[in-house]
């Protein structure tokens, strides 16, 4: 039972993207294609394709062009078709997104808010979260939580929440960790609840959000704000007037210009990071996925030996990104509240720090 | 395919419903999870501490039970030596206390004894002299004619006495 729904999703993957690609382009399998396509974002949600048609949920677009607002399903533009004078690129720099012709006939990128695969995979997994942690806080509302502890579901998700609580927030915040702690747990339970679901692989989950960049700069730029608008004196010192010999900082402000950089750089890491861990996941089980339908035209020997090995590293890819899921989660809570200690620390404590490392050394 | 450009609907969108997300949660969700536990996690020191002093306390109780044991013990011999102390006590008086009476006793006796032989010797004395008296009595009654005859009364009255003695 265990194995079975680890194998599953793999084998579901494995009936269900690639087949498309490979029909596409008179059998020729376009990898390429298939894996941005699913790493990327689209206007409809497709699901499968069922005899030689596609299955795919209709999202709806919300595009500001020259012409005004325009509101309409995602299945009036597919394969090519123009709606109210608009229509996806297949080339070019807007690629796969909605544009209109300019008058010189060149593509015009006009204001898009579209609910798309990835903001309606977002709301779905927000609603998830949101409903879940909520049912959660509703049995301590109901139970008087003093006299007994819960258990099931609510128990698990205790236990998760004082896990982040008491060990990456308390210990890397410090003494406010309290201000803090809602919103290190919507990251954590965030990033985490989406890594999930992007590794199971047919809807609604399977949609790559923590594994673009924009979601993930939403993210860093929250702990951005919280390190920066509620630093302290001794941070902001830290970086305007930091300890260091004075030709350092005056008259050429060399060390504010690298703290400054810093500021950018802390945020701009975690960004990447989640983005690059959970992008990256995704490619290397869907490209192991594709060996199978490359190596269909190579006979059936190489293609089943082939068969049989990809699953095996499917098998264990996909118990590798259940891994990353959580410790990418893990990390950017870390990271967000080692930097938001480090911008309420005070001062007397960098200097007891100091102080203890200089024993430490001396022992 | 620029994965590295974050896309501006993707970017409106995920800015709105994190925020919502983030304003649910913080204000309904963790506080009240965490603070819960929190609490539970003070009721449960503050159990632990409870217990601790209970036993502490019983582990005292355990202690004055003891000494009191002990104590009460200690009484017990206490008086119980006490107790044949007293009784020595008063064997050894009430043997003082006899031979107290028996001397006195004996000193009664002897003095009764010194007594009576005095009455007696005083009654002999008296005897005597009522016998002496009465002898002289009838000496002087008899005939006092011839000498012989003086003799012959003298012998008889001399017989008569003793035999009345």
């Amino acid at each position: 039972m265990k194995w079975l729904r680890i194998i599953l999703p793999a084998l579901l993957l494995s009936l269900s993207l690639p087949i498309s690609a490979a029909d596409e382009d008179g059998g020729k399998v376009d990898v390429a294609h298939m894996l941005f396509g699913h790493i990327g974002d689209s206007y409809g949600w497709h699901i499968t394709e069922w005899n030689g048609r596609h299955v795919t949920i209709p999202l709806p677009c919300i595009v500001r062009s020259s012409s005004g607002w325009h509101v309409f399903m995602s299945s009036r533009i597919e394969h090519g078709a123009e709606y109210e004078g608009l229509f996806i690129a297949d080339e070019g720099r807007y690629a796969d997104k909605i544009v209109e012709r300019g008058e010189g006939g060149e593509y015009i990128r006009p204001f898009d808010i579209s609910i798309t695969k990835n903001v309606a995979s977002l709301m779905f997994s927000s609603i998830l979260l949101v409903v879940l942690v909520l049912s959660c806080a509703r049995w301590y509302r109901r139970n008087d939580a003093s006299e007994k502890a819960p258990g099931g579901f609510t128990g698990l998700v205790e236990m998760l929440v004082m896990m982040v609580h008491d060990d990456l927030i308390k210990d890397s915040v410090g003494p406010e960790y309290r201000k803090y702690a809602p919103y290190l747990l919507t990251a954590f339970f965030f990033i985490f609840l989406n890594n999930l679901l992007g590794i199971v692989p047919f809807f609604p989950g399977g949609a790559n959000v923590t594994g673009n960049i924009a979601v993930t700069l939403v993210l860093a730029l929250c702990t951005f704000l919280a390190v920066n608008l509620f630093g302290n004196r001794h941070y902001w010192k830290e970086i305007l007037w930091p300890d260091v010999p004075i030709f350092l900082k005056f008259p050429l402000p060399i060390m504010q210009a690298i703290e400054i950089f810093g500021m950018f750089t802390k945020p701009f890491s975690l960004m990447v990071r989640l983005f690059a861990n959970i992008m990256a996941g995704h490619a290397m089980i869907l490209g192991l996925v594709s060996v199978i339908f490359v190596t269909a035209k190579l006979g059936p020997v190489i293609n089943g030996s082939m068969t049989f090995v990809t699953m095996l590293f499917g098998v264990f890819m996909d118990c590798l990104e259940l891994l990353v899921a959580f410790i990418q989660a893990y990390v950017f809570t870390m990271l967000s509240a080692v930097f938001i200690g480090l911008s309420r620390q005070e001062e007397h404590h960098a200097a007891e720090g100091e102080e203890t490392e200089r024993r430490i050394c001396k022992q | 395919m620029n994965l590295m450009l974050p896309d501006s609907g993707l970017l409106f969108w995920m800015t709105i419903i994190f925020a919502i997300v983030f304003v649910l949660l913080a204000k309904f969700g963790f506080p009240v999870i965490t603070g819960m536990v929190e609490k539970r996690t003070k009721r449960i020191d503050a159990a632990i501490g409870a217990a601790r002093e209970a036993e502490e306390r019983l582990q005292g109780l355990t202690a004055e039970h003891e000494r009191m044991l002990a104590e009460a013990r200690a009484e017990q011999a206490r008086i119980l030596q006490e107790a044949a102390a007293e009784r020595d006590r008063m064997i050894a008086q009430a043997k003082v206390q006899a031979q107290e009476e028996a001397g006195k006793i004996m000193e009664e006796t002897k003095a009764r004894i010194a007594e009576e032989r005095d009455a007696a010797l005083r009654d002999v004395r008296r005897e005597v002299a009522v016998l002496a008296v009465s002898i002289a009595e009838k000496v002087v009654r008899a005939d006092m004619s011839s000498d012989k005859r003086q003799l012959e009364l003298i012998d008889s009255l001399v017989e008569e006495t003793y035999d009345a003695s």
